[in-house]
């Protein structure tokens, strides 16, 4: 109970802990927590300025596809178009053809039933006159009613 | 545990004796200085072992609590005292915690180390009678390490005053305040001495005060039998507040000073 020279043992004790914390516990320890307080700061940090790219980066996909959408569109409108176009076209290249072809058809057929008609003609004025000579022969002359039969195959 | 052959203050004057050697002034209390470096190199090892490996990575468990303590103290002292200086921090830990261990010695049950010492000393033949072996495991219990704590602290105060405020800054703080005015100069130094040294009393007689009931109480408890066993949990409960508590008091009181004293008024 007594005051005695363990006071200054004591006090002694004292100032070698307390320089001892000072020099070789409380620097590193209170640098570490530190520095750790900042790294931590810093990720958080870092991390809300990921957060905000991610945001933006999903706003500019967001955009983009929305352009390629209206791009696709527009390329399939114009190809449908272009479609409904070329089929058009080909029907009525088609149809002009079929015309050209049923013309000349009937070109020719009139052309083939003239020639015919005129082949008939002569054959039937050259039956006509045969038979005529035929039935004339033994009473006219072939070349005096020359004109007469003529005129006949003319009327035809 | 009262022992047949002695009476009950016979028992408590037992245990509220120190170990101590040589006569007079310069007697030593052994169980002290003993007890109260154990548990400061105790206390600093643990510490720097944390502080060798210590590193901004991801902390282990133990330096995480080390470091819990590191930055209570590191606030307390941010909060109180303004300005820089590299001793204050490292002095409020060494203060806070190595009062906490000492203190914490109040929870080991009264009469274990009391009584293996006493056995120890019996048989390695230092006493004929193991009763002639005092051991006091409470450093805090004993006015020797209370004053020694609050008389550092006082040096530091008046160190500080004087550093921060210069001899002149000083004398003039003793001698014209609370009163500015030359004809109270022996009024105000008279004032401001009881304040200057009721400081360094009050922080070793309040630990003291609060540790030597809170022991007494236990050796009191102590002696009642069989019914000891709830009363010294719930008395233990209790204490471990008063333990944490002194030692946060005595840190913070210590930082109020200094920081009084490095400041203008």
């Amino acid at each position: 109970m007594d005051i005695n020279a363990t006071i200054i043992g004591q006090s002694i004790a004292f100032a070698v802990f307390v320089w001892f914390c000072m020099k070789f516990v409380w620097p590193p320890i209170i640098n570490a927590i530190e520095e750790r307080q900042k790294k931590i700061a810093d990720g958080l940090n870092a991390g809300e300025r990921a957060q905000k790219d991610l945001e933006k980066a999903q706003e500019d996909i967001a955009e983009q596809l929305k352009e390629a959408k209206q791009q696709a569109a527009e390329i399939i409108e114009q190809a449908k178009k272009r479609g409904a176009k070329i089929v058009e076209d080909e029907t009525q290249r088609g149809h002009e053809e079929r015309e050209k072809i049923v013309a000349s058809g009937h070109e020719e057929v009139e052309a083939e039933r003239h020639r015919a008609r005129e082949e008939l003609r002569k054959q039937v004025a050259v039956l006509a006159v045969t038979g005529a000579q035929k039935i004339i022969e033994r009473e006219i002359d072939e070349n005096a009613h020359r004109d007469i039969v003529e005129k006949l195959v003319a009327e035809l | 545990m009262v022992s047949g052959e002695q009476t009950p203050t016979q028992y408590i004057q037992h245990h509220l004796q120190n170990w101590t050697v040589g006569e007079g002034f310069w007697a030593v209390n052994v169980d002290t200085i003993f007890w109260s470096v154990l548990l400061g190199v105790l206390f600093l090892w643990s510490f720097r072992r944390v502080a060798k490996k210590s590193s901004a990575g991801v902390p282990g468990k133990w330096q995480c609590f080390v470091e819990m303590v590191v930055e209570f103290v590191d606030n307390s002292v941010k909060e109180s005292f303004h300005g820089k200086d590299k001793l204050i921090a490292p002095l409020a830990l060494t203060i806070f915690v190595w009062i906490f261990l000492m203190n914490l010695m109040d929870l080991v049950p009264v009469d274990w180390l009391p009584t293996a010492a006493m056995y120890t000393g019996y048989w390695l033949g230092f006493v004929n009678d193991p009763h002639d072996v005092y051991f006091k495991v409470v450093p805090t219990t004993d006015l020797n390490t209370t004053f020694a704590l609050s008389l550092s602290v006082f040096a530091l105060i008046i160190i500080y005053s004087i550093k921060y405020k210069g001899i002149k800054g000083f004398a003039k703080e003793m001698t014209f305040t609370p009163f500015n005015h030359w004809a109270l100069v022996p009024v105000n130094f008279v004032l401001e001495s009881i304040t200057l040294l009721a400081k360094p009393a009050s922080l070793a007689l309040r630990l003291f005060g609060n540790l030597y009931a809170g022991e007494l109480i236990f050796i009191l408890i102590a002696m009642i039998g069989l019914f000891q066993l709830p009363a010294h949990f719930a008395w233990a409960v209790f204490h471990i507040l008063v333990i944490v508590l002194q030692a946060f008091i005595f840190m913070m009181l210590t930082i109020v000073y200094l920081s009084m004293a490095s400041s203008e008024h």
